[in-house]
């Protein structure tokens, strides 16, 4: 019997937030679990549940698995969404892995200081326009397809949609000069799957604020 | 025509040692280039080949690889250390993972003054010996094999012994406490090519000392202002 990934987390974006992503484009439908307290991710600990006493969790397959990573890979690779062989692999990862060097600065940006807002906003801008996106507008227009890898699409065109809209949450024209980027948002947001995700009532959480800070300072005790 | 892979990247071990240790213990020799100015870094950015500006790259069958965390994936393919399938793959990622945040603690180390040194020291140490090993050496008790996953090496032991050995660094009795893996660290350390690998003259890398820190923070322009954890 095949159930359902089920994902434990907190309610919010975070690390969980990409999972959630890959998940919905590969038309997979999962469960959700939120903690609320310090205690409940301490119980997972102690249950032997987290390897690394650490979240994103999710449970598939049989296997308890942790590690962003480890869990989108698998998820890829499950759903035919990692390229046809190991070269087109290891373009996929070398995408995924410079996006979510972006990411990371936007999963950090909730927890900077309020002076140190608008600096931070500044580099995501920077990094954005100036390392991260001329390379995908690059390969883009190089190749001419309609996605990123092997003329089909992969982890590495869900990965970018994810990273394109969160980049504009705060710079809102972060677009502009990149017309291959533009065409590709909008191929991507008529996906069929990913239309569903982008509409109210999907699992996709809403961005991040003063809530979702107070619930990870409590829970993950950030250390 | 297939050459050696060459590996581009500063004089310090940094993110470049592990795909070191993956090449070597693969059997398969490989080149270095060490970039010991800017300039050396300006010139592969103009020559545009690195994907997003920065090193490691690692130049193997055809491409210019860069992004650590791909390389690594790339040769554990290739070189059949990556599990049968993809359960064991999900596995070894899992491992991975742990011991790559492990030792990402020490990455910094090299550029932060001597009082930080001794904080991080313990810091890592503590991360070690509370969350880690104990990950490890249960993974080992419950299966009783002798290699973390699917009863055969995988790049997920390659990596779990680098990441010992780096904390014995600082640590020379992390592993008290922690049977399982002292005998893991013996098994793994005596295959032939990790054994070549720890041996004198070969491509590891020591310690970072001070000699190489202003080198690399004048090539990478970072590392400027490192906090401890």
């Amino acid at each position: 019997m095949s159930e359902k990934p089920r994902l434990t987390y907190i309610n919010g974006r975070g690390r969980m937030e990409s999972i959630r992503w890959l998940l919905a484009a590969a038309g997979v439908e999962f469960e959700e679990i939120f903690l609320q307290t310090r205690e409940q991710l301490l119980k997972l600990g102690q249950d032997g549940s987290l390897m690394f006493h650490q979240l994103p969790l999710v449970e598939i397959d049989g296997m308890k698995l942790v590690q962003c990573r480890a869990i989108l890979s698998y998820i890829a690779g499950k759903y035919n969404l990692y390229g046809k062989d190991l070269k087109e692999r290891a373009l996929i990862d070398m995408y995924v892995e410079g996006i979510s060097d972006l990411m990371q600065l936007i999963l950090m940006f909730p927890f900077s200081p309020p002076e140190a807002k608008e600096k931070n906003i500044a580099t995501i801008s920077e990094k954005a326009t100036e390392r991260y996106f001329p390379v995908f507008e690059k390969v883009l227009k190089q190749h001419g397809q309609d996605f990123l890898v092997g003329n089909r699409f992969s982890w590495a065109d869900v990965q970018l949609m994810e990273a394109i809209l969160a980049v504009e949450e705060k710079v809102p024209s972060v677009l502009s000069g990149f017309p291959q980027l533009q065409a590709f948002k909008t191929k991507m947001s008529n996906m069929p799957t990913i239309k569903k995700f982008l509409q109210p009532g999907s699992p996709r959480k809403p961005p991040p604020d003063e809530n979702y800070v107070a619930t990870v300072m409590k829970i993950f005790k950030l250390d | 025509m297939s050459g050696k892979p060459v590996l581009h990247y500063v004089s310090v071990r940094g993110r470049m040692e592990p795909v070191k240790w993956l090449l070597a213990a693969a059997g398969v020799e490989f080149e270095e280039r060490i970039l010991k100015t800017k300039d050396d870094l300006q010139k592969l950015r103009t020559d545009g080949c690195l994907l997003f500006q920065q090193v490691p790259m690692v130049e193997i069958d055809g491409m210019k690889m860069v992004q650590t965390r791909a390389i690594l994936n790339y040769i554990a393919g290739k070189y059949n250390l990556y599990g049968k399938d993809l359960k064991e793959r999900a596995l070894i990622d899992m491992y991975v993972g742990g011991t790559d945040d492990l030792m990402g603690f020490l990455l910094s180390f090299p550029f932060l003054s001597a009082e930080d040194k001794v904080k991080q020291c313990a810091f890592v140490v503590q991360k070690a010996t509370s969350r880690y090993f104990p990950a490890y050496e249960k993974v080992l008790k419950d299966h009783g094999q002798d290699f973390l996953v699917g009863n055969r090496l995988s790049w997920a032991d390659i990596h779990l012994l680098e990441a010992i050995l780096m904390l014995e660094e600082k640590k020379s009795d992390a592993l008290s406490g922690f049977p399982l893996l002292q005998a893991f660290k013996k098994r793994i350390s005596s295959i032939p090519t990790i054994k070549k690998f720890l041996a004198p003259g070969s491509k590891r890398k020591p310690i970072s000392d001070d000699k190489y820190v202003e080198t690399v923070r004048r090539v990478l322009r970072m590392y400027y202002d490192v906090k401890p954890n």
